[in-house]
């Protein structure tokens, strides 16, 4: 940056100044020294030292500033570093005059963006390095870890919640067949890692990862490729086994369960999943991200695993699906906030990038009350048993995160809670649906 | 054993902060606030991937100095010093060789080190690091931080010898 007065006033701010230049010998030398302020004029009046400060060379003036914090470490990390040249005055001191200045305030640019903003440096320097040595130097994860960043594991709920409703509306209508929920469950949750791995080939091929520098745990996706942690190949071959896994899992349940809906509604989802980023149609680049996540993750899921179980389509899962629907899209809805400057340099306009601070937050609200009042509605017409309004112990939740995105919806590190409550939200939302649905079982066995 | 005054040893092994400068193509001094370690012969600091230029800078240019002088970052001593020296950099392994050299250390200065490495899913191209090991020569000392004086002055025995 060019230094002016408000550089010189921000370097003021710091109690003393770290002076350096290059000596003779070629080592750089430093020496802390106080300082006056010259007005407004980009100049510094330095403190005569006890090493006399060069005239005939380019010297710097540094400012630091930590805030130890006793058996942790420490914080309020700033520092600002400006080049100029230094001129003797009468007293002994000199006049410095900045020129060029760098730094960073932890403030200003968090921590975590601040390294976000440097991965193109670590890539560059790690490529760099591989040719020095002739083998390739990688950053690497122990498997665990890959395994869990890559496939984004932890956003199965989203796929478990759907599918354990749908099996529970399934045991209210007939025989239960433990073997065919369990590979419900499992080619569900394949079929899901496997759209998870795919979004994030396609998020990166269009620049979207690299443009996000404020990715949260809920948002911003896995970044292995833009990390350099896996390579395009590597991570297709990861997309391959699990849409590998998911096809003969959803072969084998054709085969216990013949069924031409189900196969549509396999096919569906897996259609919808790639949609969601691959071109041509790239749903969530044309702000219906949010509406390909509630068909993929509400009736398609919950009807698959309803089929699944029954061979035949029927309203209840379908009206059950709703809330679920709605939920799930408001997690990628509000995990859009964080993601909205980055989405629009890449080109993806979801409806976070389209909407006002103030229409998100109605938009919100007013989704997420529909939710639950489907419930109610369901209930009140007999498609769904009363024990599921159990479901509306989880509104207040829907409060506390509709202030939340109030109250930091300009702060992507500090929203990361409100994020994780919306995702309680739907989990809790839809555990409570299938604990109604549970009961509802009971009071039918009991009967 | 290293040959820096005690009193300088000290202030590194107590110190939170302290100015690593390194020496650009250019010829420009540019200086990065680190935490300084201290294996009572070196000056180790490192630095991650994500913040490598000034690895790229002393690859092309070894000499560096190292500035400690805040007395906040060192626990209220008001001592200054400026040591000059020679840094080589240790990455044979970015992804865990530090981890041996310099992670006892670092974690008797940053406790919280260890929080942040059992969330090293959640940050993995920040603990791909490089080791900045630095040979002292030259020790500039100010006793009681009084840098309006000469500082007193001392080089490491093979450096004064030659």
């Amino acid at each position: 940056m060019t230094v002016d007065g408000k550089v010189m006033q921000r370097l003021t701010e710091y109690p003393f100044l770290v002076v350096t230049w290059v000596d003779d010998a070629g080592y750089p030398v430093s020496e802390a020294t106080t300082f006056q302020t010259d007005g407004d004029a980009p100049r510094l009046r330095l403190s005569a030292p006890g090493l006399a400060i060069p005239t005939d060379r380019e010297v710097s003036v540094t400012g630091s500033h930590i805030r130890p914090q006793p058996g942790v470490g420490y914080d309020e990390r700033r520092y600002l570093c400006v080049w100029g040249r230094a001129s003797a005055v009468e007293d002994g001191g000199v006049t410095f005059t900045g020129e060029h200045a760098w730094g960073w305030d932890e403030a200003e640019m968090p921590f975590f963006e601040y390294s976000e903003r440097s991965v193109p440096q670590s890539r560059r320097y790690l490529e760099k390095l591989s040719e020095e040595r002739g083998s390739p130097v990688k950053p690497r994860l122990a498997l665990p870890w890959l395994i869990l960043r890559t496939t984004r594991l932890p956003f199965l709920t989203a796929t478990l919640v759907p599918v354990l409703l749908g099996l529970a509306i399934a045991a209210r209508h007939g025989p239960f067949d433990w073997l065919a929920a369990v590979l419900t469950i499992l080619g569900a949750s394949f079929a899901h890692l496997a759209i998870n791995v795919t979004n994030d080939i396609f998020d990166t091929l269009s620049g979207a990862d690299a443009a996000n520098v404020n990715p949260t745990q809920f948002s911003g996706g896995s970044r292995v490729l833009h990390y350099g942690l896996l390579s395009l190949r590597e991570l297709s071959t990861w997309a391959a086994i699990l849409y590998a896994g998911a096809i003969a899992i959803g072969l084998v349940l054709l085969a216990i369960r013949p069924s031409l809906e189900l196969l549509a509604i396999g096919v569906a989802g897996v259609l919808i999943g790639l949609a969601y980023t691959a071109p041509p149609l790239k749903l969530v680049y044309r702000g219906l991200g949010e509406i390909a996540v509630a068909v993929g993750f509400g009736p398609v899921m919950l009807l698959g695993a309803y089929v699944a179980q029954t061979g035949r389509l029927a309203w209840e899962p379908v009206v059950a699906s709703l809330p679920v629907a709605i939920l799930i899209a408001l997690i990628l809805y509000v995990n859009e906030i964080p993601d909205r400057r980055g989405d629009a340099a890449a080109g993806k306009r979801t409806l976070v990038v389209r909407l006002s601070q103030a229409a998100v937050e109605r938009l919100y609200l007013g989704a997420a009350l529909v939710a639950f009042a489907l419930v109610v509605v369901g209930v009140g017409v007999g498609l769904m048993p009363w024990p599921t309004l159990l479901a509306l112990l989880a509104i207040p939740l829907v409060f506390q995160v509709y202030r939340g995105i109030d109250q930091h919806y300009n702060s992507p590190y500090t929203l990361m809670a409100v994020m994780g409550t919306n995702v309680k939200l739907h989990l809790y939302t839809g555990l409570l649906l299938f604990a109604g649905y549970l009961v509802a079982l009971g009071l039918t066995l009991l009967r | 054993m290293g040959w820096l005054p005690a009193p300088v040893e000290e202030l590194l092994n107590v110190a939170l902060v302290g100015e690593l400068t390194v020496v650009r193509p250019d010829g420009r001094a540019i200086t990065h606030p680190l935490i300084p370690l201290y294996d009572g012969e070196r000056i180790l600091m490192h630095s991650s991937t994500l913040f490598s230029r000034k690895l790229e800078h002393i690859k092309a240019n070894p000499h560096v100095a190292v500035s400690l002088s805040d007395d906040v970052a060192m626990k209220g001593n008001l001592d200054r010093a400026t040591i000059q020296g020679t840094a080589r950099i240790i990455e044979d392994d970015p992804h865990e060789q530090w981890e041996r050299l310099i992670l006892d250390l670092w974690r008797r200065k940053e406790p919280a080190i260890d929080q942040f490495l059992k969330a090293r899913v959640a940050l993995p191209l920040f603990f791909e690091r490089a080791v900045i090991a630095i040979t002292p020569e030259r020790c500039l000392y100010w006793p009681g931080g009084n840098t309006a004086r000469e500082p007193q002055i001392s080089s490491a025995p093979t450096k004064a010898a030659a």
